[in-house]
């Protein structure tokens, strides 16, 4: 099931709608890291609301994805891990260190809102 | 009476008189051949368990317990089995998840079972991620025969 990348001005949106088998999820992270490009976005969100398990795979997916857009120049918010998933996560040890993360869609963008290019940089120099 | 004596064992201790005396409430059997079936998989334990009253949070704990004892069907031994059961062991009810392979084997049990809480691709997380997840945990392991884990959840 292929993963819905939406345009938002300087940001690109994948909700994810349903559960994701392996190939599906290294296709997200295939087609991110392209469209980051494609549409020179500043940031990206994924939106992982609809996922009921984040398993070993699907967390090392998106950490992958996110230190691949961060190599690109942009910035990447996981929104959307729902209590359960989160529970499970944390009794796996499963702690996406490094990968921000906001409650939902809204909090997403306005934390990229905030990171902005030029700040992330600034930030990045002071050795954050 | 058997019922109680199964009870004054805590669970997580693997007890075999008792471990023979579990009722088979229900079963079912999943065919893991591709990541696909990993999905397949942990819905049809998800939904199983659900039937035993277990908490969202529980059933989520269950799903990616399948979830990765099925992706190590996948990757270390191609094709391979996930059987479910609902068992009731004297007071207690829960959900038995067998992972069953032909594959290569483990060489080192208890090194699979070390694995950190990296995420990395080792074997480790897997396994130690499971055991972690679920009340029992048995694995047995032949090289050149094949790879059977058998964890079991109980419902609180």
């Amino acid at each position: 099931m292929e993963v819905p990348i939406l345009k938002q001005g300087p940001y690109l949106i994948a909700s994810i709608q349903s559960a994701l088998s392996d190939a599906d999820l290294l296709q997200l992270r295939d087609a991110i890291v392209q469209q980051v490009g494609m549409f020179r976005s500043r940031g990206v969100i994924v939106d992982v609301t609809a996922l009921d398990v984040m398993d070993s795979f699907a967390t090392r997916t998106l950490r992958d994805i996110t230190f691949m857009i961060r190599l690109r120049g942009a910035e990447t918010v996981i929104v959307g891990i729902q209590p359960d998933v989160a529970f499970t996560m944390v009794q796996l040890g499963l702690k996406l260190e490094g990968v921000p993360t906001a409650l939902d869609l809204e909090e997403g963008i306005a934390f990229l809102n905030k990171e902005g290019p030029v700040q992330g940089k600034e930030a990045s120099a002071r050795g954050r | 009476m058997d019922g109680e004596r199964a009870l004054t064992y805590p669970a997580g201790l693997s007890v075999s008189p008792s471990r023979g005396r579990d009722l088979v409430l229900a079963e079912a059997a999943v065919q893991i051949q591709g990541d696909t079936d990993i999905v397949g998989a942990r819905q049809k334990g998800r939904m199983l368990a659900a039937t035993l009253g277990f908490s969202s949070s529980e059933l989520t704990l269950i799903a990616t317990a399948i979830s990765e004892l099925a992706r190590n069907i996948v990757q270390y031994a191609k094709h391979g089995e996930i059987v479910l059961r609902l068992l009731e062991r004297g007071e207690q009810r829960g959900i038995m998840i067998r992972a069953k392979d032909e594959g290569p084997g483990i060489p080192d049990i208890r090194r699979a079972l070390q694995g950190g809480f990296s995420t990395s691709r080792s074997l480790g997380l897997g396994l130690a991620g499971v055991r972690r997840l679920m009340d029992e945990f048995e694995i047995e392991s032949r090289i050149g025969f094949g790879t059977t884990v058998t964890a079991r959840k109980w419902k609180r």
